[in-house]
Parts: C-alpha cells; structure tokens; sequence
C-alpha cells in the first residue's frame, strides 16, 4: 500500500505543471515504474521463499542476458525484418526479466528493486545458463540458440504455470504465449537454413554443434528445478521439439558436454564483457534516471 | 477542477467510461476499453475512491506505464481525486479480448484484426511448422489470400502482410 502511494506521489510532482498541456505523460524516467506496480504481491503460507527468490533470479538472468544479445543484432542482422524479430523477442524476455527481478526482491527478504539485480551484480552473482551468454556468432549460430532456448524456457514456463506463487504462476502463463511464437519464429529459421543453400545448411549444422556442449546444463537440477512439476520429463519434451525441427531441416543434433554451470555462478569469458555494456552507464551515474 | 459527488452507481459508470476512452498508446485509434486491456473500474465502499484494473498486452509492452498513467491522468482531470491502478496478470491478455468496435476501428485503419486466438490446453505446446491461420484477408481491398512477410511488426503485437492483389503491405494483430 505504501509503495502505491508513494508512486502516485513520484509521479504526481514529476507531472507538476503538465496537466492542462497534455505534456505530463512524458514526465516519465527509468527511476520508478515498478513492473509490479499494482500487483497483489503477497506471498502465500507455505512457500519456501528463498527457493521461489533463487527460482526468479535465474530465470530472469537468462532473459536478461538473451535479451541483451539479442538486442546486439540490431543494425547487424541479414535483413530489416529480423532485425526487428530479434529485437522483439529480445523485448518480450525484459518485459519476464523485469517482472522476474520485482517478484525476486520482493521475496529474497532484500527489497532490492529490478535495477539492482540487473544493474548492480558482478558476473559471478549472475545465474544464467551459459548458453544465453555465448556470443552471437553468425545469424545461424543465433538461431540455433534461440530455438534451444525458447523450446526449453517455454516447457519450464508450461511447468511453472501451475506453481503454488501466483505471481510467478502469472508471470509463465503469460511468458508461455509469447515463447510459443519466439519458438515458431527460430523453428521456421532453423528449416529454412538447414534446407535451404550448402553454405546456409553447413552453417546451421556448426551452429547446431557449437551450442550441443551446452544442452545438459539446461536440464541439471537448478534453483528452478522445486518449483516445476514433473521436472524429469523436460528432457524428453524438448529433445523431442528439437528433434521434430532438425528432421525437416535435415540437421543432425550432437552430443557433446562442458563440465560446470553457469546455475552456479561457473560462466564463461563472455558473460563480463556482455555486463560491462549492459551495466556501464548505470555503474557510471548511480541513481540517474532521464 | 470539478469534484464529483454522484451516487456510486454513476460515479462507477461514469469512472468507467472515461477511464475507457483512454486511446492505447501505440494503436491510438483504439480505447484501452476497445483492446479489452481495461477489466475493471469500482468505486470504493468511501463512494470516492475509484480502482482502475489493466491487464498488460506482452510482458515487455513498453506502453503499459504510460497507460497507467494514461488512466490515472484522466480520472484525475474528470473529478476523482483518488485513484489507484491495478495491474492483474493473471488470466493473462488475449486478443479475443478486443470489441467487435475495437475490430472494425483496425481494419478501417488498414490493420487486419486478429483471428480466435489458439485455445489454451493442458500438456505441451505442440510445434506447428507451417502458418498457423490460413487466411488473413486484406484489410484494404477484402483479398481474402494474402502473404505474411515479416513473423515481427512495428510493435510487438503486429506481425507485416502484403496482399498480392492490391499490392498494399499492412499489418496484422497477431492472435495470442
């Protein structure tokens, strides 16, 4: 109740001024709109909150790291619309990231706000699977990684949708719908290379092998492993989906593994460079907003 | 300012009606009321207080704060001096929420309206490998075959068309 008010009143003074000239809706920083502003957030009895908080932290890293390499195709991608596809997705998994960062601070027992989480953590305080940090490579290698990592983020959100939190309930069944698409998207993508050119097939099959290494860690038990239903049927489900898209891209899937995790704080040597531009210029002015 | 002292019946259909003429930010030739985003408005047992519920269109929809503030702005500037937005996610937006009103206002702004959405079912999303609706037809010229181009619109809830007959591009709602 309180942070409602005290939002109303941040916006009040900020649109002070504005109200007959129709201008106040652009008196909007970064500093405090709350994606659970208005939100029942209460935590039901029962609920392990330090594994519902772990659940959220990790979830929300990989969507923050994919949506920060995803936006890095911007002005790069083959052609205008997929730049705008990329940039969408990359859009729709902030959007879980906020949502995930507000319900995790709200639990953890910290009060920390989404841009601590995003902003204020080094490399080793981040939870997200390597696989969402690996660098973009060619627009095949892209591809092939985010049709790995909607096929399995929308089967963890299919389990999570019937979770006893009702925010974290809220947050899968609506991330489900979007996942859904992201997963079409890279399907079609990933049968139009594998049968489409010599050069676009090769260049799917290195991209299919590059990201095989990282496919255990998805299913290992995780922060989020308490939280889904039947979590020992998510290898299966998956590997079935990826199996359906290489049999018509006619494209092998590889076995390969790489020890470690990145659940466990374990990342490769990208992940910093990724956060030093995502985090520089908020680390440079703490507190700012425009 | 005016101060609105009504009986709460018509203070809540009043509240209702101008919060739901608040246009959408991104499609502004639809009312939040038009995209079915605005699902509730109550006066509060005070007869003063008004409660305005939003149920946000995608996670990362970068028009929800400004619809909410959207909301807020014009119950204020119509009289009601405490208000509060509730932001419900759960079930989440669908577009066979938007009016039949809210239909005929895309498709005469050169936007295909969206089909049903796909049912909600229990088990796992199946993967479909070809176009999940059949027929978009054009909302120029009524061609009832026309040619997605782009899965990824302008925003994040239009996917890009063309229609080989008319040879006009347009945009389509996608069906969540």
């Amino acid at each position: 109740m309180e942070q409602t008010l005290s939002d109303d009143h941040v916006y009040l003074s900020l649109a002070e001024g504005h109200e007959e000239d129709g201008e106040a809706r652009w008196a909007f920083g970064t500093g405090f709109t709350d994606p659970l502003h208005g939100v029942d957030t209460a935590v039901p009895a029962g609920i392990d909150r330090a594994e519902l908080a772990a659940c959220c932290l990790a979830l929300g890293d990989d969507a923050l790291v994919s949506a920060q390499r995803l936006a890095q195709w911007c002005t790069l991608a083959p052609e205008l619309e997929e730049e705008l596809a990329l940039a969408n997705i990359g859009l729709d998994l902030l959007g879980q990231a906020r949502l995930l960062y507000a319900r995790a601070g709200q639990v953890d027992g910290t009060d920390r706000d989404e841009d601590a989480y995003a902003y204020f953590r080094d490399p080793a305080e981040f939870r997200n699977v390597r696989l969402a940090e690996l660098p973009n490579g060619d627009f095949a290698f892209s591809i092939a990684r985010l049709l790995i990592l909607s096929a399995w983020r929308l089967a963890v959100f299919e389990r999570l949708a019937g979770t006893a939190d009702p925010v974290l309930a809220a947050v899968a069944a609506k991330g489900i719908k979007e996942l859904t698409y992201h997963r079409e998207y890279a399907a079609d993508w990933v049968v139009r290379l594998g049968d489409g050119t010599e050069e676009s097939h090769r260049r799917l099959q290195r991209g299919l092998d590059e990201v095989a290494p990282y496919l255990d860690e998805l299913f290992a038990d995780g922060p989020e492993s308490g939280s889904l239903a039947d979590p020992a049927s998510l290898r299966d489900e998956v590997t079935a989906v990826l199996r359906q898209v290489a049999e018509a891209a006619g494209v092998e899937l590889a076995e390969a593994a790489a020890p470690g995790s990145g659940r466990d704080g374990a990342h490769t040597e990208h992940l910093a460079p990724l956060l030093d531009e995502l985090q520089g210029l908020a680390r440079a002015h703490p507190e700012a907003t425009w | 300012m005016v101060t609105v002292t009504l009986p709460p019946g018509s203070a809540a259909l009043l509240a209702r009606e101008i919060a739901g003429r608040v246009p959408d930010p991104e499609l502004p030739m639809l009312t939040l009321a038009d995209l079915g985003v605005l699902r509730d408005v109550e006066i509060g047992p005070d007869g003063a207080s008004v409660t305005a519920t939003l149920t946000p269109t995608y996670s990362g929809c970068p028009a929800m704060a400004e619809m909410r503030a959207g909301v807020d702005r014009s119950l204020r500037e119509a009289g009601f001096a405490d208000v509060h937005i509730r932001t419900q996610l759960d079930p989440p937006w669908t577009t066979d929420w938007i009016t039949p009103d809210g239909r005929r206002k895309l498709a005469d702004n050169g936007i295909a309206p969206p089909g049903p959405a796909p049912k909600p079912r229990s088990g796992p999303v199946p993967l479909v490998l070809s176009p999940t609706r059949a027929s978009v037809p054009c909302p120029h010229c009524g061609n009832p075959d026309t040619e997605e181009t782009s899965r990824f619109g302008a925003t994040s809830c239009t996917a890009q068309r063309r229609c080989p007959a008319c040879l006009e591009p347009f945009p389509h709602l996608k069906e969540i």
